[in-house]
């Protein structure tokens, strides 16, 4: 093969200049590990908060409309509305029964940022009122019961976490400034549920719906109704038919479905991948400057070899690809090696920042590595052609002569 | 013998514009060459001997006249075509041997084969070649910069060979070795010329011009004998 001979002039051109070679590489190197890292880390993210929203696609929340035009609530803050007086009423929720016939529908009240007191350590939480009937269909439990007494209540895992709850703690709920707080005794955990589109137990915590109406008042005006669809198909369907009912003679509902949320999340995610991924692509550029460099270094040096080469019959092309050889040679050696250790630094961002490998093995996410890779090489193809053309351009006499 | 000649200059003029002024280094150079001559080109330092040489290489083209390499007029070959001119129909030996220094001596005289075959050889060509200009198979592993003079130029010498070439153009082939090694040289040279080979050679040492058949004398760009 002739291009044997080509290939193997480069690799001994890269090992007479093994150091030289070596710190090249190292840029590609870091710059291929930048981006792949980089991407990642933001695939991970995307694919973590997709898996965990996609658990409750079957989710549809009804949501008052606030005056100032609500819907554009993004990271689970479905409380936005519950501070106006925008509510969903009894006929309301009687109408959208009737549409979601063959679905679970929850009505729940909820006091977002309500001051709690647990010891003497104070923090805030959203509280949510359901019917104990409603608690079984919308929560899950992973210690203890549902809702049992006058004053039992559910407590979610990030709150159990934070402060040791156990079973049978007490927590006082109201700001003791105003007014006597009223105790409740915690007698069952909510599983942890992640992102979601209403109800969200982690940082809350669940009473029965008279107990919340004893304390906060507003008898059936709900903050917000959860349905949970039996069919996930028809979950466009159904939202679809419940805003159209209800918003009939005017605006007073919104119905949001987990994908609305995934296109907000995903997007503003993505936007921030190729912020911090163009970042790491200046390291790449960094890189090829010095991929460049070298290049026209070894073409600078070999020049007499090159008046030789030309001169005993190598064509202009073969140059072309001599050098260009010896620039992939760079590229492929210092992106395979940033590859590898895209891979374990992928791995270790992923352990470190996330807490989660799950999805790191996915195909969507190695690719990033992949992607890397042959941008890096690449970068140093590109950086090799003007060196290579300069080369395969000189004068053979010009070069025979130089020194 | 053929009475077409292998080389033919018509009025060949060769100007390098320079800042200062053009430099005229061939100034309508005519000449003839017959196939198998042994052809020695002498005069003084800067009369254009090499420029004339790189001109019949096809490493150069004139800047004005005509020149035929075996009776292809160079003027309307493409690059590509003047590169495969050069490694099919020319040998080349210079005064500083010019062996690629990445390869070993075997590898530099294969290196042409390469390029003309695109294959290795397997006839043991390239072995035979090398031990008939004296390299054997252990030296033929070492680099040029593991070999003296002498046997830089006999790998040089096998490299211009190995394509089998009619012409070998040597610009002071014995310019950098000691007399007796650059005799040696001359008797290689004069038997492949006996083989048939046209030879052209510069030299300024009239022993040397002595293996010619023709000696031309060229002053201040122009054949003056
Ligand atoms: N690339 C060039 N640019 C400008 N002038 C050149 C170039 N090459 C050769 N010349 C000029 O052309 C003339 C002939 O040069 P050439 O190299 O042919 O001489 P030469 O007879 O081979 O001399 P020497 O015996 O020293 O090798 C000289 O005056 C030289 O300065
Ligand atoms: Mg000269």
């Amino acid at each position: 093969m002739i291009g044997d001979i080509f290939f193997s002039l480069s690799v001994r051109s890269v090992r007479l200049h093994f150091l030289r070679s070596l710190l090249a590489a190292l840029g590609i190197v870091i710059g291929v590990v930048a981006i792949s890292s980089m991407g990642i880390l933001g695939t991970n993210m995307t694919l973590s908060i997709t898996a965990s929203l996609s658990e409750n696609a079957n989710e549809l929340s009804v949501n008052p409309v606030s005056g100032t035009g609500g819907g554009g609530g993004m990271f689970g803050s479905q409380q936005s509305e519950s501070d106006d007086d925008q509510c969903i009423d009894r006929d309301q929720v009687r109408d959208i029964r009737r549409i979601a016939i063959q679905d679970t529908v929850i009505p729940i009240y909820s006091e977002s940022g309500e001051t709690i007191t647990i010891g003497d350590e104070e923090t805030r939480c959203t509280i949510y009122g359901l019917k104990p009937e409603d608690v079984v269909a919308g929560i899950k439990i992973s210690e203890g019961s549902y809702l049992k007494g006058s004053s039992g209540a559910i407590v979610g895992s990030e709150l159990q976490e934070r402060y040791s709850l156990h079973i049978g703690s007490r927590i006082k709920i109201g700001d003791p400034d105003e007014g006597t707080p009223h105790i409740v005794r915690v007698v069952g955990f909510a599983e942890e549920k992640g992102m979601s589109m209403a109800l969200n137990p982690d940082n809350a915590i669940i009473v029965d719906a008279k107990l919340f109406v004893d304390w906060y008042g507003g008898e059936y005006e709900y903050d917000q109704v959860l349905i949970i669809v039996s069919d996930i198909n028809t979950v466009t369907e159904t939202g679809d038919a419940i805003e159209e009912q209800l918003n009939r003679k005017e605006e007073t509902v919104s119905v949001r479905d987990s994908s609305g949320m995934l296109e907000n999340v995903t997007s503003s995610l993505s936007t921030m991948t190729s912020f911090v991924t163009a970042i790491g692509a200046i390291s790449l550029l960094v890189a090829a400057t010095s991929i460049f460099n070298v290049m026209m270094m070894s073409v600078t040096e070999r020049i007499k070899e090159i008046g030789i080469l030309r001169s005993i019959g190598t064509k202009k092309r073969e140059i072309l690809k001599m050098i260009l050889y010896e620039a992939s040679i760079l590229g492929l050696v210092g992106s395979i090696i940033g590859g590898i250790m895209s891979f374990v630094g992928g791995y270790l961002i992923c352990m470190i920042m996330l807490s989660d490998t799950t999805y790191f093995w996915m195909p969507a996410s190695l690719v990033n590595i992949a992607n890397g890779v042959v941008v890096g090489i690449a970068i140093c193809i590109f950086s090799g052609m003007y060196p290579a053309w300069r080369a395969a351009n000189l004068d053979p006499i010009e070069a025979l002569r130089s020194n | 013998m053929e009475k077409n000649p292998v080389i033919r200059l018509e009025r060949v003029k060769k100007v390098y514009p320079l800042a200062s002024g053009d430099v005229v280094a061939l100034d309508s150079v005519s000449l003839s060459i017959m196939p198998g001559e042994f052809i020695a080109i002498m005069g003084p330092s800067g009369s254009g001997k090499s420029t004339l040489l790189n001109q019949i290489g096809c490493l150069d083209t004139p800047t004005s006249g005509d020149l035929w390499i075996s009776g292809i007029n160079i003027r309307h070959l493409s690059d590509n075509e003047l590169t495969d001119l050069r490694r099919d129909k020319i040998g080349y030996i210079f005064q500083n041997f010019h062996l690629i220094p990445l390869l070993t001596a075997y590898e530099n005289v294969e290196y042409p084969f390469l390029l003309q075959n695109h294959q290795h050889d397997k006839s043991g060509h390239i072995s035979t070649l090398l031990s008939s200009v004296g390299i054997d198979i252990y030296l033929a592993e070492h680099r040029p910069s593991e070999l003296s003079g002498g046997q830089q130029q006999r790998v040089a010498i096998a490299r211009a060979l190995v394509n089998n070439p009619p012409i070998l153009l040597c610009d002071e082939p014995t310019g950098n070795l000691d007399s007796k090694t650059g005799l040696q040289i001359m008797e290689m040279l004069q038997s492949l010329n006996e083989q048939g080979r046209t030879i052209i050679m510069v030299t300024h040492d009239s022993a040397i011009a002595g293996y010619a058949d023709r000696i031309i004398v060229i002053r201040d760009g122009r054949i003056v004998s």
